[in-house]
């Protein structure tokens, strides 16, 4: 077990650095990507580019470039290419607005999605079943930059419901915090109910098929019973390593779509205004950031389902 | 995303214990029916997958014939600009936009039926023409996921050690970035230089840019549980028996694998093809897909947004349209995936 542990933590660190190597050579070695020439700007001379670029360094061979970048990274000095801002400090600035867009819509999608599974499983085939299932269908099927659209104009600009967007700290105004987040965590959480729900509908209704639940009710348990113990407990282990990694990817500002629609200014958001800039420390920052949140939480989840489940051959 | 990708379900064996609600079917299958025909006689059964599969047909053939629509009936091309023009709408002349710039709504006349946009472009064409290019990308980006996903994982799981170490590795650093970022990010940068890799030359603007990224970024959601499935099949009776006979193994990889992992893939196309729909609108919104003027549902979206909230039909039209497209996909991939697998309890629909 404890070789199993270690050698899930290297291979977690492996893909760290391949991540952070291939963002950097994407970004950085790209034809039309010189960085040079964005920093100069449209009127720079060619002596004035020549001159960024030796500061720069994006002379020296691409190994040195990636150490140096690396090692701004780490001691907290990387700016940004076209901003010229501290790229930690910015996404300092917009982790409060994604940390509580992730920890509501986590939560709000978790909750939800264990409910509404829980109800169409046992109410299969029934109205309740039906009428769950296609709104699941329709939120799976519904991209949250357009749902988000809809909100913002029919209960933010016809019925002023909501605000139209933007951030409140919690710190500032809890009251203002909530109501502007209470939109944005719908949204996002909307796709993630519809996939858990189905999900949780599957390996339900697969579960209460299998011979031990028929064991457990002839043996006189009771049908709540049987469903809390033996059927739930088993079902959920996926949902919940499911919630681990799409948690992660929230937080490391994979929800990029919402942030946007939303104008909440958290890291997603900064991730996608730095992309349209072709701006590389940016970029490289947020992706290892998300990818740590990923990797380390699909390493505790692999190691979980281990310890959980002794037929897993403890070979990943 | 994921389909609970368990081990129960091969598409070719049935587990003893069938309930007692299959007992017909079990019946049948002593009839002489495959696999594939008991899950086609199935589907043929599921008529709520019918209808919505009819439905995605329907909008195919619809934006399959947007040159058509543009030519006859609208008489204008999707990127064609009335801004200064007028339309007669219930017999008087209206701008196509405005002295304000606000664009017309729907006419529901040939001309203009679904209104026009701050350009003064026919939206109904552009919704066609953008759900051609919407479609094609989505298809050619699944085909390349199925493809690579499903050699990947078979390859990866059956031959293990080293060799499944580098996949899943490589799978892993895939997987690792979130969805949207890396295709928002290679798409944005692919735009601007193409793809030149050897035999394979793209213009950045070209629709196959997204489609590749695209199809690449989900080849760890197939190739994953397939990998799985391929574990476990690896340790059976069947194998085994492959492997004393002297098969080789490429044979037992194509013969015998591949059949058991195929309704696994099968049932992974239709969710793949929603996904692709739904990531291509994702980097459309973001300006790192289909690129201006091009136009696809994404791209006509996000124009639609930035006109909140004088032109709200600029949101809904391309918006119900792919919720539509997308949700007709899912519906019959579910009747898909409940066609194949023998030990789903109920289905809906019935």
């Amino acid at each position: 077990m404890r070789r199993f542990v270690v050698r899930r933590v290297a291979a977690a660190i492996g893909v760290l650095f391949v991540i952070s190597v291939l963002t950097f050579l994407i970004f950085q070695t790209i034809p039309n990507g010189d960085p040079a020439l964005r920093i100069g700007g449209r009127l720079a001379t060619a002596q004035e580019i020549a001159q960024i670029r030796h500061e720069w360094g994006f002379d020296k061979p691409v190994y040195v470039q990636y150490a140096r970048t690396m090692e701004k990274i780490f001691d907290g000095t990387v700016v940004s290419y076209t901003q010229g801002v501290n790229v930690l400090d910015e996404i300092r600035h917009g982790l409060p607005a994604t940390l509580s867009l992730a920890l509501g819509a986590g939560f709000i999608w978790l909750m939800l999605g264990i409910l509404f599974g829980v109800v169409t499983a046992i109410k299969a085939g029934r109205f309740a079943d039906r009428a769950l299932t296609v709104l699941a269908f329709i939120g799976v099927s519904s991209p949250p930059f357009f749902l988000g659209a809809l909100v913002i104009y029919y209960l933010g600009y016809k019925a002023g419901v909501v605000p139209l967007g933007g951030y409140v700290p919690l710190s500032q105004d809890p009251l203002q915090w909530f109501t502007h987040l209470i939109a944005p965590w719908l949204v996002l959480s909307v796709l993630f109910i519809g996939i858990y729900s189905r999900v949780l509908r599957s390996t339900l209704l697969d579960t209460l098929g299998e011979d031990y639940v028929r064991t457990a009710r002839a043996k006189g348990i009771s049908e709540r019973r049987v469903l809390a113990r033996h059927v739930l407990r088993n079902s959920l282990i996926p949902i919940i390593s499911l919630w681990g990694l799409d948690f992660a990817q929230v937080i490391g500002g994979g929800a990029i779509l919402t942030e946007s629609v939303f104008s909440l200014h958290g890291v997603g958001q900064f991730a996608a205004e730095s992309i349209g800039r072709l701006d590389l420390p940016p970029i490289l920052v947020v992706t290892m950031l998300t990818a740590f949140a990923v990797v380390l939480l699909s390493a505790i989840v692999d190691i979980l389902y281990a310890v959980l489940d002794p037929r897993i051959r403890l070979s990943g | 995303m994921v389909i609970d990708s368990g081990t129960s379900a091969t598409g070719t064996e049935f587990s003893s214990g069938i309930p007692t609600e299959l007992l017909g079917e079990a019946r049948e299958r002593a009839s002489g029916l495959g696999p594939y025909q008991l899950a086609w006689w199935r589907l043929r059964r599921n008529r709520a997958a019918l209808a919505f599969g009819a439905v995605f047909l329907l909008v195919l053939v619809l934006c399959l014939l947007a040159p058509v629509y543009a030519h006859d009936i609208a008489h204008t091309g999707p990127n064609d600009n009335h801004i200064t023009q007028t339309v007669k709408v219930g017999g008087k002349l209206e701008d196509v936009v405005n002295s304000i710039g606000l664009p017309i709504g729907p006419t529901w006349h040939s001309r203009f039926f679904l209104g026009a946009d701050t350009n003064g472009r026919d939206v109904a064409v552009r919704l066609l023409y953008g759900g051609r290019n919407s479609l094609e990308v989505g298809i050619v980006a699944t085909l390349i996921t199925m493809v690579l996903a499903t050699i990947v994982g078979v390859v990866a799981g059956y031959s293990g050690g080293l060799l499944d170490g580098l996949l899943t590795r490589a799978l892993d650093v895939i997987w690792a970035y979130p969805v949207v970022i890396l295709g928002v990010a290679l798409g944005a940068i692919l735009a601007v230089s193409g793809i030149d890799v050897g035999f394979v030359k793209l213009k950045g603007s070209s629709l196959m840019v997204p489609a590749v990224v695209i199809g690449i970024v989900y080849v760890p959601y197939v190739a994953k549980p397939v990998r799985g499935q391929v574990l476990g099949l690896r340790e059976r009776e069947f194998i085994e028996a492959a492997r004393v006979q002297g098969q080789g193994t490429l044979r037992i990889m194509f013969s015998e694998l591949l059949p058991n992992v195929g309704s696994t893939v099968i049932v992974f196309v239709p969710l793949m093809l929603a996904n692709a729909v739904l990531l291509e609108a994702g980097l459309s919104y973001l300006g790192a897909g289909v690129q201006p003027p091009n136009p696809s549902w994404g791209t006509m979206i996000a124009d639609g947004i930035s006109s909140i909230p004088a032109a709200i039909h600029l949101v809904l039209v391309p918006g119900i349209m792919l919720v539509l497209a997308v949700l007709s996909i899912n519906v019959f991939g579910d009747g898909v995936r409940d066609a194949l697998d023998p030990r789903a309890k109920i289905r809906i629909g019935r």
